[in-house]
Formats: C-alpha cells, sequence, structure tokens
C-alpha cells in the first residue's frame, strides 16, 4: 500500500511522520503548482470550491507516482467539504484511475469507526504504536505552528527581504526529517535561534494586520499566492486565526468528546451573526472583532470564491468593520487568481493603513496637547 | 400589525405554513409580488456580488417590502429534517439581511432547526408569537391550523401540479397521454417565473408534462437516496439526487433538465454526482442550465430548443 493525502499547508510533515512511524509507504504529491491546478480545474466541476479542484490535481499527480490509497478526513456539513470524498472518488472512478479512498470520518461520539479506519491503514498496528506515531506526528505539527507564528514576526523586520523564508524552508525541511520527540524538540530550538540571528531592519515601522477566512485558502500558501510572504516581505506582521493544531484540538478533540472550546467566538459574533453557519464564517467575524480589539491595524479576509459561509461573513464583515473601527479587505479566490492584481489590492490597502495610522498618532499628539493646556 | 414575507427563497416551500400562521394570529400579512426586474435590479445592488442569485433575488424581495411592513419575516432555516441541513447561507440570512446596512423594519427570525428534535419548528413559531404579545394557547391552535394547511399544499404537489399551479388553482394536467420531462432545481429557481425565465411554461407550451422531485412520494426519494455512498445531509440535493436516480433507473421521462444557479454551492457538486449517473446510464438527455442574473432569454431558448430537438430525434428513431 501507497498511501496518498491532500496537501493543505504543511500537513505533509505531520502526516508523513505518522505514517512512516508505523511503516506505511506514502506518496506526498509534488508541491502545488501550475500543473496540479490544471488538472484540478480540468477535472472537477467548474464551480466547485477551489480546495476540491486542487485535492483533484494533488491525488491525479501522487497516483503518477504510484500511490494507490488516499487517506483524507470527512465532514457532516453543513459545507461542501463534508461531501468532496464521495465527489472526488466519483471522478477518479470515471477517469478510471486506480486510488482507494479511505474516509475518515469525525467521530460525532463514536471513536469506533474512525478507529477500524486507522487499523485498515496501518495495517492493523496496535493502539500503542499508533499513540506513538501520534505523538511524534502531533509534536512536529505544534512545532510548526509555534515556528510560522515566530516566521511572521521576523518576517515584517528583516533587513533583507527572503531571508526569514530562507530560514522557515530548512526548519521545515528537519522538522520533516526527524524522526524522535527529542530530535523534534532540538529542531524547534535550533530553528528559533535560526529565527532570532536573521538581521533585522533599523526602523521598527510594521502594520500588524489578522488574516480571517476560509481554513484551506488560510493553510495553503500556494492558493493564497504567498499573501503571508507578500504582505511580509512589505513590513506587515501578519496575526492568523488558524493554525492546523489549534483546529485539530477544537474539532477533532473537543467536539468529539462534546466539548466546546469556542463559546468565546459564538458570544463575540453574536451581535452580528447569531449561528454557525459551516466552515469558519463565524470565526471571521469574532475574529475581526478580537483583532481590532488587540489594536491591529486592519483584516484580511481569504476564502475561495462561492465559499458559502465565507459568503455570509463578507455579507456581515462591512457592518462589523465599521463598528468596531478596522478596516477589512477581501480577497474571493479562485484557479485564475493573479499575484500582480493581489499585490497591487495588498499596497493600496497597507498605505491606507499607514494613513490611517498617522492620523490617529496626530489625534493623539493633538489630545495630548491639549490636554496639556488644560493643565496649565 | 402587518408582518412582510418575502416571496424568495423557501417561500415557494413554506409559503401555506408562514402565511397561515400568522394569518390565523389576526396579523396582516404581506407578501412581495412575482419577482421582476426592479426587484432583482434591487437584490443585485444590495449584495455582495459573490452571492448566488437566489439570494440576491431574496435581498430585493426584502427590500422591496421593508416600506410596507412593521415586520419582516425571516426565518433562520437550519434543518427541515433530522441529520440534514439545507445550506449554509440560509443559517445565516437574517443576519445577512440585517447588516446589510439597508433601511429596514425589524427581522423576526425564528430558528428553524429540525436537527434539535421534532418539535422544534413549532416551538419556535410558539416563542416568536410570544415575542409578539401571543399567548402559547393561540399560538398552538395557529400552528395546528398551518401545519394542514401546509400538508394540503404537499398534497396537491403529489398530484403533479407545480407551486405555481397551486396558487393560480390551474387545472388539472394531463396526466397520462402526453411526454413527461423531469425538472430538477430548487422551488426557488423553477416556481419563480422571472428566474427561470418561464422554463415550465416554455416546457408545457411544446407539449411536455413536467415533473419536478416535489411530485414524487418522500419513501421514493428516501429510498433512491440511500443508494448514494454516504448519506447527503443537503435536503435540497438529497430531493435532486433522490428523483433523478429514480427516473433514471426508472425511465417514465424523455429528458432530464437540471436547472442552477450560478454561484450555488450545494449544486456544484449535487450537479456533478446527477451529470455522472445521467452519462453512466447513458439513456437519457441531460441538460444542465445555469441561470444568473445576467442570462437572457435568447440563449437559454436557444439551448432548449437543441435540447428538446435531440430528445424528439432519440423518440423518434
Ligand atoms: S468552507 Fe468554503 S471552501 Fe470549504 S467546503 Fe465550504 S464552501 Fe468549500
Ligand atoms: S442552496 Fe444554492 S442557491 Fe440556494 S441559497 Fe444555497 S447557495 Fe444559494
Amino acid at each position: 500500500m501507497k498511501v496518498t493525502f491532500p496537501h493543505m499547508g504543511h500537513l505533509h510533515v505531520p502526516l508523513r511522520s505518522f505514517f512512516a512511524a508505523l511503516g506505511v509507504e506514502t506518496v506526498v504529491p509534488p508541491p502545488i503548482g501550475r500543473e496540479t491546478l490544471a488538472l484540478g480545474t480540468r477535472y472537477a466541476p467548474e464551480f466547485a470550491c477551489l480546495p476540491l479542484k486542487v485535492n483533484v490535481g494533488n491525488f491525479l499527480q501522487a497516483a503518477r507516482m504510484g500511490a494507490d490509497t488516499v487517506v483524507m478526513a470527512g465532514g457532516v456539513g453543513p459545507c461542501r467539504f463534508g461531501y468532496y470524498a464521495q465527489v472526488e472518488r466519483e471522478i477518479l472512478r470515471d477517469l478510471g484511475v486506480k486510488l482507494d479512498m479511505v474516509v475518515l470520518e469525525p467521530p460525532q461520539g463514536h471513536w469506533r469507526e474512525l478507529w477500524l479506519g486507522l487499523r485498515a491503514i496501518t495495517g492493523g498496528a496496535d493502539l500503542k504504536a499508533i499513540w506513538r506515531a501520534g505523538k511524534l506526528a502531533w509534536r512536529k505539527l505544534t512545532a510548526l505552528d509555534e515556528l510560522e507564528r515566530e516566521l511572521h514576526r521576523v518576517r515584517a523586520r528583516e533587513a533583507t527581504p527572503g531571508a526569514s523564508t530562507e530560514a522557515w524552508r530548512k526548519i521545515v525541511d528537519r522538522l520533516d526529517r526527524a524522526e524522535a520527540v527529542s530530535e523534534v524538540e532540538e529542531v524547534a530550538r535550533q530553528g528559533k535561534a535560526l529565527l532570532a540571528a536573521i538581521p533585522r531592519r533599523e526602523d521598527d515601522d510594521v502594520l500588524r494586520v489578522g488574516l480571517v477566512g476560509e481554513i484551506y485558502t488560510l493553510l495553503e500558501p500556494a492558493v493564497n499566492l504567498e499573501v503571508e510572504r507578500v504582505l511580509g516581505e512589505m513590513g506587515v506582521e501578519v496575526e492568523r486565526s488558524i493554525y492546523l493544531s489549534d483546529w485539530v484540538k477544537t474539532n477533532l478533540v473537543f467536539h468529539s468528546l462534546h466539548l466546546r472550546d469556542d463559546r468565546e467566538e459564538y458570544r463575540l459574533a453574536a451581535p452580528y451573526l447569531g449561528h454557525f453557519v459551516g466552515g469558519h464564517g463565524l470565526e471571521s467575524i469574532s475574529f475581526t472583532i478580537r483583532y481590532a480589539r488587540a489594536g491591529l491595524d486592519g483584516v484580511i479576509q481569504l476564502a475561495p470564491l462561492t465559499c458559502m459561509p465565507e459568503i455570509v461573513a463578507e455579507s456581515i464583515l462591512p457592518k462589523v468593520s465599521r463598528d468596531v473601527g478596522i478596516p477589512v479587505l477581501t480577497f474571493m479566490l479562485d484557479e485564475h487568481a493573479s499575484e500582480v492584481g493581489m499585490r497591487t489590492r495588498l499596497e493600496a490597502f497597507c498605505d491606507l493603513l499607514r494613513e490611517r495610522r498617522r492620523r490617529k498618532e496626530r489625534f493623539l499628539v493633538g489630545a495630548r496637547d491639549a490636554a496639556a493646556d488644560l493643565r496649565e | 400589525m402587518r408582518i412582510g414575507i418575502p416571496r424568495a427563497l423557501l417561500y415557494y416551500h413554506y409559503y401555506p405554513l408562514w402565511l397561515t400562521f400568522w394569518q390565523q394570529l389576526g396579523l396582516q400579512v404581506k407578501s412581495s409580488p412575482p419577482t421582476n426586474k426592479e426587484i432583482l435590479n434591487q437584490g443585485v445592488s444590495a449584495a455582495v456580488a459573490e452571492a448566488c442569485l437566489p439570494v440576491k433575488v431574496f435581498y430585493g424581495h426584502a427590500l422591496h417590502l421593508a416600506p410596507q411592513a412593521e415586520f419582516l419575516f425571516v426565518p433562520r432555516l437550519v434543518s427541515a429534517e433530522p441529520g440534514t441541513y439545507i445550506c449554509p447561507k440560509l443559517m445565516g440570512l437574517p443576519d445577512m439581511l440585517r447588516h446589510a446596512g439597508k433601511k429596514l423594519p425589524p427581522v423576526i427570525s425564528p430558528t428553524l432547526n429540525a436537527r434539535c428534535g421534532p418539535r422544534a419548528w413549532e416551538l419556535a413559531f410558539i416563542r416568536t408569537a410570544a415575542v409578539l404579545g401571543f399567548g402559547a394557547r393561540q399560538a398552538e391552535r395557529a400552528w395546528k391550523v398551518a401545519v394542514a394547511e401546509q400538508a394540503r399544499y404537499t398534497a396537491k404537489l403529489g398530484e403533479g401540479k407545480t407551486p405555481l399551479d397551486v396558487s393560480e388553482g390551474a387545472e388539472d394536467d394531463d396526466r397520462s397521454s402526453r411526454k413527461a420531462l423531469l425538472v430538477l432545481s430548487h422551488p426557488y429557481n423553477l416556481f419563480d417565473d422571472f428566474v427561470s425565465l418561464g422554463l415550465i411554461r416554455r416546457l408545457r407550451a411544446r407539449g411536455y408534462r413536467v415533473i419536478t422531485a416535489e411530485m414524487l412520494p418522500g419513501r421514493v426519494i428516501a429510498e433512491e437516496a440511500a443508494r448514494l455512498p454516504k448519506a447527503l445531509f443537503w435536503s435540497l440535493g438529497r430531493l435532486i439526487l433522490g428523483a433523478g436516480g429514480y427516473y433514471l433507473r426508472s425511465g417514465g421521462v424523455v429528458g432530464i433538465i437540471h436547472v442552477v444557479s450560478f454561484g450555488c454551492g450545494p449544486d456544484s457538486l449535487v450537479g456533478e454526482l446527477l451529470e455522472r449517473q445521467a452519462r453512466r446510464f447513458g439513456k437519457l438527455p441531460f441538460l444542465l442550465l445555469t441561470l444568473d442574473e445576467h442570462t437572457g432569454d435568447g440563449g437559454m431558448v436557444t439551448r432548449l430548443e437543441a435540447f428538446l430537438d435531440m430528445v424528439e430525434w432519440r423518440g423518434a428513431s
């Protein structure tokens, strides 16, 4: 058996590690590129949301490299993701591509099926081995997420554009190759040092922008046109509303135990959106409010074109933006999105944010002077 | 008190229930007129560009009603049957409308969620009535009448009538002698004569009997839907794939037309599954019609004519 899976950001690192630790051979699809998108758009439904198209591209490329089994997650609605695997299976079948699909459905309280699914792929590995493999994979994931947060801080301040991205590539590569938890700890330490050693600019004039939106577009640089890197190199520190490890915690651990750790999001969003709408639509609202309160300069919403939860959020965000006083820019992405177009809009947005900041500072200085006058 | 109910989205499915309930409580109920150019334009300019056509049309109806009503009734439709949803957008619809930055009367939006138990809809209606000052007893009575009205309507659909026929009191369609076409779509596309560019009228004028998913018994839909590789969690999609599967297997129609709105999320996948199924069976001609705010009569008529020619040519050979 040769197992493959869809790409989403650095998900392949923990997944490959998990399977390798259990002795299962994996085929990581080539990094998402032109060819992936071309295959996806050719064979996936025209109006499907972008992640499905990229999945299909990933699978076809992996099949060419000898993969025979796809592992992916399922879902229970209301969003399209919960039926992706079924549609993808039909597409592959009609193309005559021999790929078995193993769909791990979220447990909803029934762990048995998930467990059986895992056993099937891992060739009947025992619980202890799965636990150990899971622990290593989880540690890799959390290390990646921690270091990526650091990367965002450093990138906005680097003296030579590209220096931190270079370091990040090395870090991902080393984490990918680590074979034990202790090794992951070591690489994480080195990684931190590597990022800390990057020469910074003299000034500390950075804008802070929050990224909200649909999980796949947030996590996959190849479909968001590397918006984080582009912003970072424009001197913008980004804060992202979703990290993969948080998502795993919320959805796989808490929800399956019928616990919630997202009450706060519902509470924050309530004046604007009184119900969950699938995906991360509600979080796009609540995080915009969080970011405004934390004093960030602006918010960018990212989503695939036709993404239902994010269209709900997009309809409401202008009101939120006015009420809490933070500019919001929306990008709806599809396979035709152009880097040039995005860069132009980002530059204009940053100009606006800088101008707002200057005005606010002038206002504050003015207010301080006025207060001083009054005291005299 | 005058309550406005936009004639859009699932109004076409639930209007007997919604209208009757409020009328029974003595409210004056005002629906918007059938969609027209002005309503469409109003909706298109008020909604975000990425929204699907039916949501845009809905905005238009709500804005049209706004000056004429003290309240707007816009339920939050989460689920109509246990284990299913309808569409993420309908779960956020009342909030989208409220925050669209338009002058609107208060929006009343009970959460209708059959996943919360068999009486969830009823309780939501009773609670909403309480907010407007009606007692529980009175509301329960109104609910019973409304449910009976809805059942009568559903039964009429089972007799081969479309919601338009029912509301216009059309005579019984001749059921046996004419060739039938299966037309699959969401009720708010098909039964909005303006949005669907009179599709049903056109087909009937060409001598076809029109069958829609609503005309099939729920049992048949459920049986067909059970064949899907995984339970489909969209109830409208289940209806489409259930009816489509049934006729692909059993014949009885000379062709299938699937009508989708530009930008519809669920149908991008449901339509794909349907089309692949139709291709595999390979027996029935299949036409996909996409509706958007720019669809001119011309383009659709040409495609429809070509399709019907094919249907007739096959019938002759
Ligand atoms: S959240 Fe958006 S992108 Fe994801 S499945 Fe739903 S519609 Fe598609
Ligand atoms: S089901 Fe499709 S057409 Fe209907 S509201 Fe949802 S996205 Fe729009």
